[in-house]
């Protein structure tokens, strides 16, 4: 059971023109920047926009089909779409809600459905309140809810955790793991927050100005992005143009240009351009220890730090001392915070080391 | 003392309410869904009784009902004459009043938040659900509003009245038209009871439209 989308249209600014497919149980994050077209792409699955042409198909059943003249209504989809303000009818219960979509059923069956979504998603004591004197959270889960009652062929979800606050985030997130391990239909959730569509999702859609960058399992495509822009869109901020050396089967000598050295690197690719490392991936020798390799090891020295609560970002010039501006920089590396009070006392140069292995090449 | 001028004008002007209610709320619902050049036309036309005199008004209804006209023709067919009856006077009213309920109407049902009727389509709702149990009760303080704003102008109507239904005293004499014979006939004591009790009525109309729109608002969805 899958869910298939070929579709494209024509938006103000670009040309949204996507292909893929979602399998039941691997839920699948689509991931980029806003206004990259996210959520015009979830709202033509759902049927609430139109596609110029393509083809979705849900199952067997064609639910549009340009070629074939074919165009489902939403009310006939069952796919339900779960708005980012959740979309909670306010003249009506938390439980008129959930029973909104199954109003078809017998009044016994409904009674049961609704007694059910409300026992997963733990709403259960909040039936009787309106939206209004629901927190955001518990908006959140009778929204789920009223999408799961009416049990959707798929599930549709539009930026579910922006609108909560940070620990109730975590909360939900939880939630929302368990309830796609359940439910077991394709699952689509659109975000531009990165680390939540690596939490959630087992496959990732990266999406730039209505096109796929990416798409395929998370683990791959945040070890090895296909390109610079998914490297960039993935939260990766070191980038070096290089220029090849040498290169055998397993792996690769190239000379970074942007950083001024050379580097093994773990991989190889055909027409390498640019390399690359994720911030958390540069490590600091402490302590320089007689005869240890100095391969990708490098002198440093700090150009400026910024620091979040658990996690410093130092921005690090490499080879010889900043002079003037505090922007002259060419690593961004995050460490945390221990790390970084036992070794920020330590004399200058420090020693960068690029480990071979987390080091990623990016054609042109 | 005759109170029939009374009655008439509340009859015509609860029948005029609640034709226009339904016709005004239609054309909002219908209006919401369709747009382009032709539309500003339609607006225009279904705004027209606001603006122009209700001496225009009724000239038109007049041209319209009359024996010659076009409505009035199809109406003798089936041995019935609309000019100078008790009908006339909801007709006038209902006409001169509908703009304001179509204007309140739109306006009401565009605050809507479109999401909220999006969610009940993907939840499997027909667009009939969707305008009567979600958009209709969001935009219900509006249109609630608006059908009060109506049965005031339908109350005060005086000159499409007059034009197309006429003044025969306990037919189609309204509370307006009633002060006009009675000032016109210097009788100043019936003139004065007139505009007291239409005073009466307009300001318990306004009680009721402050009440409503309170108590009837957003802040009823929460728990008593």
């Amino acid at each position: 059971m899958a869910l298939e989308v070929q579709i494209a249209k024509e938006l103000p600014d670009f040309t949204l023109d996507v292909r893929f497919r979602a399998e039941s149980g691997a839920p699948l994050s689509i991931l980029g920047p806003s206004g990259s077209g996210k959520t015009m792409l979830l709202r033509c699955i759902a049927g609430l926009e139109r596609p110029d042409h393509g083809r979705i198909v849900l199952d067997d059943r064609v639910l549009f089909d340009s070629e074939r003249r074919v165009r489902v209504p939403a009310r006939s989809r069952r796919l339900v779409l779960l708005f980012q303000h959740y979309a909670l009818f306010p003249h009506r219960t938390a439980s008129q809600n959930i029973a909104f979509g199954v109003r078809n059923l017998s009044r016994v069956d409904r009674e049961k459905r609704v007694a059910a979504v409300v026992r997963r998603t733990q709403v259960a004591g909040l039936e009787h309140r309106y939206p209004r004197e629901l927190s955001g959270g518990e908006q959140q889960r009778v929204a789920l809810a009223r999408a799961l009652a009416i049990e959707p062929g798929a599930l549709l979800l539009d930026e579910p955790l922006s609108a909560l606050d940070a620990h109730l985030r975590s909360q939900i997130e939880a939630q929302l793991q368990e309830t796609f391990a359940e439910y077991q239909r394709p699952t689509l959730l659109v975000t531009h927050n990165i680390e939540e569509a690596y939490r959630l999702c087992d496959q990732l859609l990266v999406l730039s100005r209505g096109r796929i960058a990416a798409c395929g399992a998370k683990e791959e495509i945040f070890q090895r992005p296909p390109s610079l822009e998914v490297a960039r869109l993935t939260g990766c901020k070191n980038f070096s143009k290089v220029k090849a050396i040498s290169a055998d089967s397993e792996e690769a000598i190239v000379e970074a240009t942007g950083w001024g050295c050379q580097l093994r690197v773990a991989h190889r690719i055909e027409r390498a351009a640019h390399v690359g490392i994720r911030a958390h991936h540069i490590d600091f020798e402490e302590a320089a220890i007689p005869g240890a390799s100095t391969e990708n090891t490098f002198p440093c020295w700090l150009a400026r730090s910024s620091e979040t609560p658990f996690r410093t970002t130092l921005f690090l010039k490499l080879h010889e001392p900043p002079v003037g501006s505090s922007s002259e920089f060419h690593l961004q590396a995050e460490v945390f915070k221990e790390k970084w009070e036992r070794f920020r006392d330590q004399p200058v140069p420090w020693h960068v080391r690029l480990p071979p292995a987390s080091l990623f090449l990016m054609p042109h | 003392m005759d109170w029939s001028p009374v009655w008439i004008s509340l009859e015509t002007s609860v029948t005029a309410t609640l034709i226009v209610m339904v016709v005004g709320l239609a054309a909002a619902a219908w209006r919401e869904r369709h747009n382009g050049p032709v539309m500003a036309l339609v607006d225009g036309l279904f705004l027209l009784p606001l603006v122009l005199p209700p001496t225009v008004v009724g000239f038109f209804l007049l041209l319209l009902f009359g024996r010659n006209g076009p409505l009035g023709k199809l109406l003798l067919r089936f041995g019935h004459t609309v000019v100078f009856s008790w009908p006339a006077t909801v007709i006038a009213a209902a006409v001169v009043s509908f703009p304001l309920m179509y204007l309140t109407a739109r306006a009401a049902l565009e605050q809507v938040d479109p999401h909220f009727l999006q969610a009940a389509r993907t939840l499997g709702a027909s667009e009939w659900r969707v305008f009567g149990e979600v958009a209709l009760p969001l935009a219900w303080p509006g249109v609630l509003a608006g059908t009060i704003l109506s049965f005031a102008r339908a109350l005060g109507e005086f000159g499409a009245t007059l034009m197309l239904a006429g003044n025969i005293e306990g037919k189609t004499e309204t509370i307006p038209i009633a002060i006009y014979s009675a000032f016109d006939a210097n009788d100043m004591q019936h003139a004065w009871t007139w505009c007291a009790v239409d005073i009466a009525i307009s300001l318990s109309l306004l009680a009721a439209l402050y009440y409503w729109t309170r108590a009837r608002g957003p802040a009823r969805w929460v728990r008593r």
